[in-house]
């Protein structure tokens, strides 16, 4: 249903100095209960092609009939154009937001695993592609026609079923890859690294036991929870215990390996020094199953902090532990993860030494690219190990200063790992926010070792991939690890026209090791609409995921051209999607009017927010690391994440209503929806505030904080909310519980009074108002584009 | 003193030396005459119970370049306290403490039965003695749980105040730390890289990073203390240590069909070498190294890790077929005299049954003057009792080891040292008294000896430098003096001195009495040393050339002949063995390589150059005992003649003890005779031997190879092959009786050898 919005007629050509009003430009939070409210709580069947799903922020249960769940792939539009000039004309992206490992609720199936016996999958001859409901059963049965590549392939004996009348096999519903979106295949020896079936994956947990690791109690608070933390390793569903293997490691300028075989009464540790060869000193008793080992690691862990109590190394290296990390899984043959905690720029004699090279000149000029590139060299090399290993990093640093994030993440967003940053890390104040973190990182579901292949339909194809993945060639996506968070963004090219008939169709593909050790084959197929009418594709296009794309090719960006010409692109790429539909699609208007596309309506808000976010915004103010790190992270972020990342929640408690079960409605992110007298909860999936209006009534602080009033809280408040007996104590607390239950990473919860100065780190995510670092308002910008676009059409 | 054989047997009991000549022959020319040169072996530490040492510091003569020590032969001026230095003739006053000496009070060091004395000096602090033991974990289960209970038993023979350090290797190269509470702890080296000693000091966390201005400065408490971690005093470190000991497993890495373990011996050694380097140079250290087999990698690397490629044969080195021999004998010897130049000893216990790479590998013990253990098994009383021996102790309960030995030799003018053959490096000291006709390790007349005991022997060669015209030197005799420094168990620094005179004799006149000064035992094996040493650098047949023509020479020397006629020939009392030994000697397995491998001659030549001459005669001519009922038990010629059915014979040939029983006891044996109450004397003929056996079992290092054979039996070879075959398949039939037992040898006997050796001396073309 195109058309512009109303409210805004003439007004915006206009002199500026007359106010609009805020409430008559598009409101995210109002998308967001619209669609809620339209499709909340049913379900969505994927038998129609093409068919736009719900939005991210709706709650809905997924029926797969056919096509892949929205959950695992998105697409920036369902409907693609016929022709690279239509592609080309409209300017709207091609992309698919694929989170292979995405989380299923509980009420949706599991994907099926299928066994095609010993020769495998059965796969088309020329393509490759694998079986799906695509195929095209031709000749009584005997044969099948690829839906991808056209090619007739012949259906081997063991696989033969006779048609129906439909000209369907007879077992349509009794095999999941002739009915399903998604499903799994066992993968046979063919499949594996060297013909070999794959061990089960390890984790091995790397602790910087320098001076200020130590100092800061980091090192205890790690051994302790690692004790009840180990006990939870995840697990192949079903399986009684995880067959996960864990070895420790501890370093400084040297690393300490632990020999924690099960038959010692007491740890063995092997100290290497030689830091410019990495090797592992051990093999039998380095990794082991924790059940069998657990008085050993006990004992262990126990003796850690003490071992180290009075170190005063506080020289660091860094390349050889991942080094060490990926020589000790060659060694056991097989992949997995390292939990690193680092403290500190590794700045001890050895490989990947690093120097501090933060400038914060360069910002705003050409050369601040270099701010974000990696230093090359050895962790280039290192990346490349760790893929072809499986071994996929996990960084947690602890810095106080400087420690060129950039470099240092280089692996890990390589590596389909994380990135955790806390900085000035103090047990008191971070200890649990940084716990929690660990805690889902360690339970994560996830796969090994995998190589992901998105095949198309003939007429387009995969051109681009954006995440933290590594590529070695330019089909196949390596990825030491994914995980259920992890998404890899595909943008897609014509090769020739589409037709609108057959329509278009991507499958992917994701050759893993499961955490129990077996090979799979994830298939996840996706059937899209082709269309040569503008009209249908702006209709079928998806905002979430159009943002998420312009974030990851955005950020991907900066690390070769200058911000301020990113920015530019940004903008431009805006008007000009925007001005294709209004000169093609929308009914003739005043030129003064800006029409919006509907499914693109709120699109301007979320760009305005993305060229403010830290990396895009050329400021002194943020540090270098903090700039790097979002852009690192949001690489390898799905579509949830990024809307949430570039449109906080704000949600108002001071009118909750406690008996209720339902988080009150979130309000627009500006700070016209403050009020002085009022509570609100902010989180945007990094970060957790909650604002407290000067004037807040003292009976809800009091119910919150057991203080008499605002001006009672002192600063030791401003991180927990005490645990109190009264209904709103409980309320808000069990909203912010909820937050931080279903968000990938943990939250740190800031309370921030108004006025205060910590506020400031508040307000940089009201994000429809003026940036505080640069970086115009949401009503500024949707002028200045609108004013682009009159510039376009004429 | 009557006879030279006394004079001789005196002088060794009292100065450790026996010279090849007692008379010297008074010109450069008469001496080369001579054949054997002017040479000695001397042992510095001879076990002497009868010479308490004295507590003050030696009176060295003043002048800088010869600061000899006062001796009995020293020409002393009571009165005016003054004493003439017989080496450099310097008049020196005696130091104010010798105030009180006249006639009637002399200071022992003058006195003549002190001709060797040994003195205490407090020089610098004592250190500790330190063993540090660096064990191959790549044996078989049984090997390894028989050397932990070695090693765990040495714990408690070590002096309790000496610090003990503990690496092992297999594939990798661990060095643990002993203090550690809770959880063992150990730095882990690659086994394949060469790593430089500042390297491997910097990774064990042993250099602090030197402040400005303090290089070169001696090793400062606190860094000492840091060493320590790894090398600390047995009674702290006891239990540890034994726990640790107890815990190690065999080489955790798997070892795939067709493949040897990876044996990292060379990283292993220079990690230990560079350990005792950067925290103890220069004070008594010994590595004790157990290995079950051969390098096979990194540097060092003798055999690769294909089984299928067996170790290198003296065939192979001989066709320049050794791949790794010279890099690895390299890389050894590079680490044997680092460890030499700071006075750390290596020692090698080698038991496997193939080879271990010892012939790479040998110079990490000769430089050092470390032992070389072979045997075929840890789960050996060979190896168990050999161990147990290296810590044995002397009368004083002192352990019978010294350290960091330096031995220099002062000669009077006519004569000047050419090089001394033994288990020392040259301290490249040149003094007036270096001859520049080099024998053995030659140009130096200091030599490093970094560990020896009561039995260490130095063969050292003289040259006599009178010119012919000269006349016959004043005083009339010629004069030698040893003295050795070196760190006595107990950690006492000592100062061994023994000053030696012999006289002149023109050897135009007098050749007679210097035929009868000749000591013939000592020549042989004092010519067998060289010919030892040869045989490292040359091919097997040229030794045995040069050999005889030294041999022939002698004889022409000094036999009695008429040209041309072989049965004319006759030598002396003096010199009627040496042909004997001589030919022993070549029939040795120090000259012969034939069925010995490569490790074993390395071995055989390694206890060969440092034994005393008694058990060095053994080795170059076995003795052989009879045993039967027609009288006592006698020595009896090392001929296949003794081999007779009635007797049982007991062999000793250092390295071997083997007991034969003769074709008719052995049957007596087997019927059980030595059962029956009747035949109790029977009883007692077998049980002689093995009394005796025991005897020399009990006393030698390292422990013989126990061997107890019978006619026919496989290893009657051991037998068989020493003893000279003057009977054999060829002349069987010629000697008609059955007397002895033939011998299926193509060798030569010595009858065969003595016609030979005539004809030759008394024709006059050679």
């Amino acid at each position: 249903m195109p058309g512009g919005f109303p409210g805004a007629p003439g007004a915006l050509a206009g002199p500026p100095q007359k106010k609009l009003d805020p409430d008559s430009i598009p409101s995210i939070t109002q998308v967001i209960e619209d669609d809620r409210a339209r499709l909340g709580g049913q379900v969505f069947s994927t038998n129609i092609r093409g068919q736009v799903p719900p939005l991210v922020t709706t709650d809905f249960t997924v029926h797969d009939q056919g096509n892949a769940s929205p959950r695992f792939i998105r697409c920036t539009t369902y409907s693609l154009p016929c022709t690279a000039e239509l592609a080309k004309q409209c300017q709207v992206p091609l992309a698919s937001i694929i989170k292979p490992f995405a989380k299923l609720p509980n009420n949706e199936t599991p994907l099926y695993v299928v066994n095609h016996g010993e020769t495998g999958p059965i796969r088309c001859n020329r393509c490759k592609a694998y079986m799906c409901p695509y195929m095209q059963f031709i000749d009584g049965g005997r044969r099948y026609q690829c839906s991808f590549c056209n090619c007739i392939n012949e259906v081997p004996v063991f696989y033969f079923q006779h048609l129906d009348h439909m000209g369907r096999r007879v077992d349509f519903y009794e095999r999941p890859e002739l009915s399903l979106g998604s499903y799994e295949f066992d993968a046979t020896l063919d499949y594996c690294k060297n013909n070999k079936p794959p061990n089960p994956p390890a984790y091995i947990f790397m602790i910087d036991v320098s001076y200020s690791n130590i100092k800061s109690g980091l090192v205890k608070l790690i051994c302790d929870e690692l004790k009840t933390l180990l006990e939870k390793l995840p697990r192949e569903d079903g399986a009684e215990a995880s067959a996960i293997k864990v070895g420790f490691v501890t370093y400084n300028k040297v690393l300490h390996f632990y020999n924690v075989k099960s038959a010692l009464a007491q740890p063995q540790m092997m100290v290497v020094s030689d830091t410019a060869e990495m090797f592992v000193p051990l093999l039998d008793g380095f990794l082991v199953n924790y059940q069998d080992s657990r008085a050993v690691i006990y004992n262990l862990l126990d003796q850690i902090p003490d071992m180290f109590a009075d170190t005063s190394e506080s020289e660091t290296v860094f390349a050889p532990v991942i080094q060490a990390g990926v020589e000790a899984f060659k060694a056991a043959e097989c992949s997995g993860k390292l939990f690193i905690f680092h403290s500190s720029m590794p700045t001890a004699e050895a490989p990947g030494k690093l120097k501090n090279r933060d400038d914060k000149k360069l910002v705003s000029t050409d050369k601040e690219k270099t701010l974000f590139q990696p230093q090359k060299g050895v962790y280039e090399q290192l990346s490349k190990d760790c893929v072809a290993q499986g071994c996929c990093v996990d960084l947690f640093l602890f810095p106080s200063q400087y420690l060129d994030l950039a470099t240092m993440a280089d692996v890990p967003s390589h590596t389909g790992g994380s990135i955790h940053k806390y900085n000035n890390f103090q047990v008191e104040t971070d200890g649990e926010h940084f716990l929690r973190d660990l805690r889902k990182d360690l339970q994560k579901s996830l796969g090994f070792d995998a190589v992901m292949r998105v095949r198309t339909s003939t007429g387009f194809r995969a051109t681009d991939f954006f995440g933290a993945v590594y590529m070695n060639n330019t089909t196949d996506v390596e990825m030491a690890a994914v995980d259920c968070d992890k998404a890899v963004t595909v943008e897609f090219k014509h090769d020739d026209a589409l037709s609108e008939e057959t329509g278009a169709l991507i499958q992917c593909a994701l050759l893993y090791t499961t955490i129990g050790g077996q090979r799979r084959l994830r298939i996840h197929n996706l059937s899209l609409n082709c269309t040569s009418q503008l009209s249908e594709l702006y209709k079928c296009c998806e905002t979430d995921s159009l943002i998420n794309f312009f974030a990851k090719s955005a950020y991907r960006a900066i690390l070769n051209q200058p911000v301020k010409n990113v920015s530019n692109i940004l903008v431009n790429q805006t008007a000009h999607m925007l001005a294709c539909y209004r000169k093609n699609c929308a009914s003739p208007s005043a030129a003064s009017q800006l029409i919006l596309p509907d499914s693109m309506k709120v699109f301007p808000v979320y760009m305005n927010s993305l060229m403010k976010t830290a990396p895009l915004v050329g400021s002194t103010e943020l540090s270098t690391d903090d700039r790097a790190h979002q852009r690192l992270s949001v690489m390898g972020m799905g579509v949830e994440d990024t809307q949430l990342q570039l449109y906080p929640r704000l949600i108002p408690l001071h009118d909750v209503d406690v008996s209720s079960e339902a988080v009150p409605a979130p309000v627009r992110c500006s700070e016209e929806r403050l009020t002085d007298s009022g509570l609100f909860l902010l989180e945007n999936g990094q970060s957790i505030f909650l604002w407290l209006g000067q004037a807040s009534p003292p009976d809800l602080i009091q119910s919150l904080f057991n203080e008499p009033s605002l001006a009672h809280l002192q600063q030791g408040h401003m991180f927990t909310l005490p645990e109190l007996d009264n209904p709103l104590s409980k309320k808000v607390r069990s909203i912010i519980g909820e937050l931080l239950e279903k968000r990938p990473n943990s939250m740190k919860l800031q309370i921030v009074r108004q006025r205060d100065k910590p506020e400031m780190l508040f307000r940089q995510f009201l994000v429809e108002d003026k940036g505080l670092h640069g970086g115009t308002s949401y009503m500024d910008f949707l002028c200045y584009v609108h004013r682009e676009i009159r510039q376009l059409l004429t | 003193m009557s006879t030279y054989q006394e004079f001789i047997q005196q002088n060794e009991d009292r100065d450790g030396v026996r010279f090849s000549w007692n008379l010297w022959p008074s010109s450069r020319l008469e001496a080369t005459r001579l054949v054997v040169p002017v040479s000695c072996l001397f042992t510095p530490l001879k076990e002497r119970p009868s010479l308490p040492p004295v507590q003050y510091e030696p009176v060295l003569c003043s002048r800088a370049n010869c600061k000899a020590v006062l001796n009995p032969l020293c020409q002393v001026d009571f009165r005016a306290k003054i004493w003439a230095c017989n080496f450099c003739f310097q008049r020196n006053p005696f130091p104010p403490s010798y105030a009180g000496i006249s006639e009637v009070n002399q200071p022992a060091e003058l006195m003549p039965q002190f001709s060797t004395i040994e003195y205490i000096v407090q020089r610098g602090p004592s250190a500790p003695l330190i063993f540090l033991y660096v064990i191959d974990t790549c044996l078989e289960e049984e090997d390894l749980q028989a050397l932990k209970e070695s090693l765990q038993m040495s714990l408690s023979l070590l002096p309790p105040n000496a610090l003990v350090g503990l690496i092992t290797f297999g594939r990798m190269v661990q060095v643990h730390e002993l203090t550690c509470e809770g959880i063992a702890k150990s730095y882990v080296f690659r086994g394949t890289k060469d790593l430089s000693a500042k390297q491997i000091q910097e990774m064990l966390g042993l250099t602090k990073p030197a402040a400005p201005g303090q290089q070169g400065r001696p090793v400062a408490p606190q860094e000492a203390a840091a060493s320590c971690r790894f090398l600390q005093p047995v009674h702290r470190v006891d239990m540890n240590l034994t726990d640790l000991l107890g815990e190690l497993q065999r080489d955790p890495w798997p070892v795939s069909q067709g493949k040897r373990p990876l044996r990292s011996t060379g990283v292993a050694l220079s990690v230990a070498v560079g350990l005792l380097e950067g925290a103890f140079p220069n004070t008594g250290a010994r590595v004790m190294l157990f290995i079950g087999g051969p390098p096979t990698q990194g540097p060092g690397m003798v055999v690769g890790d294909e089984l299928k490629i067996p170790i290198r044969s003296w065939h192979d080195i001989q066709k320049d077929n050794a791949r790794h021999l010279k890099k690895a004998t390299k890389y050894y010897e590079a680490l044997a005299n680092r460890s030499a130049v700071n006075g750390h000893s290596i020692d090698i216990y080698a038991c496997a049954l193939d080879q271990t790479g010892l012939l790479e590998m040998k110079c990490l013990s000769n430089l050092t003057g470390g032992h070389i253990v072979m045997g075929d098994s840890f789960n050996t009383s060979l190896f168990k009792q050999t161990f147990q021996r290296v810590f044995s102790k002397d009368y004083n309960g002192d352990f019978r080891m010294a350290f960091g030995g330096v031995m220099e030799v002062k000669t009077s003018r006519e004569v000047k040292v050419c090089g001394a053959i033994g288990p020392c490096v040259s301290l490249h000291s040149k003094g007036s008294s270096v001859s520049e006709n080099e024998m053995g390790i030659g140009g130096t007349n200091q030599w490093k000896l970094c560990s020896l005991d009561h039995s260490t022997t130095l063969g050292v060669y003289f040259e006599v430098v009178n010119q012919h015209n000269a006349p016959v030197p004043q005083g009339g005799r010629g004069a030698i003096q040893f003295v050795t420094m070196y760190q006595h168990s107990n950690t006492q620094k000592r100062i061994r001195v023994t000053t030696i005179a012999r006289n002149w004799a023109d050897a135009q006149s007098q050749i007679q009495h210097i035929e009868s000064s000749f000591d013939q035992e000592a020549a042989a094996v004092l010519m067998a040393r060289l010919g030892v040493f040869r045989a490292e650098s040359e091919e097997g047949p040229d030794v045995l050339r040069w050999l005889d023509r030294q041999l022939i020479r002698l004889c022409q020397k000094f036999g009695q002949f008429n040209k041309e006629d072989p049965t004319s020939f006759r030598l002396s009392e003096s010199l009627s063995l040496y042909p004997q030994f001589m030919f022993h000697l070549r029939r040795s397995p120090f000259l012969q390589v034939f069925n010995n491998s490569p490790d074993e001659s390395s071995y055989y030549r390694h206890h060969f150059v440092r034994q005393d001459l008694t058990q060095s005669l053994i080795m170059i001519q076995p003795i052989l005992y009879s045993y039967s009922f027609h009288g006592p038990p006698e020595p009896v010629l090392l001929d296949s003649s003794s081999i007779l059915p009635d007797r049982i014979l007991l062999m000793d040939t250092f390295f071997q003890l083997v007991i034969y029983h003769g074709e008719t006891i052995a049957q007596w044996r087997k019927a059980g005779y030595q059962e029956m109450p009747e035949y109790e004397n029977f009883k007692q003929l077998l049980q002689a031997p093995l009394d005796d056996a025991q005897e020399i079992l009990q006393t030698r290092f390292p422990m013989p190879r126990y061997i107890d054979t019978e006619h026919g039996g496989s290893q009657a070879r051991f037998l068989l092959s020493k003893v000279n075959p003057s009977q054999t398949h060829n002349n069987l039939y010629a000697w008609g009786q059955e007397t002895g037992a033939p011998i299926l040898t193509d060798d030569v006997s010595l009858q065969v050898f003595m016609d030979h050796l005539k004809k030759l001396a008394v024709s006059s073309s050679s």
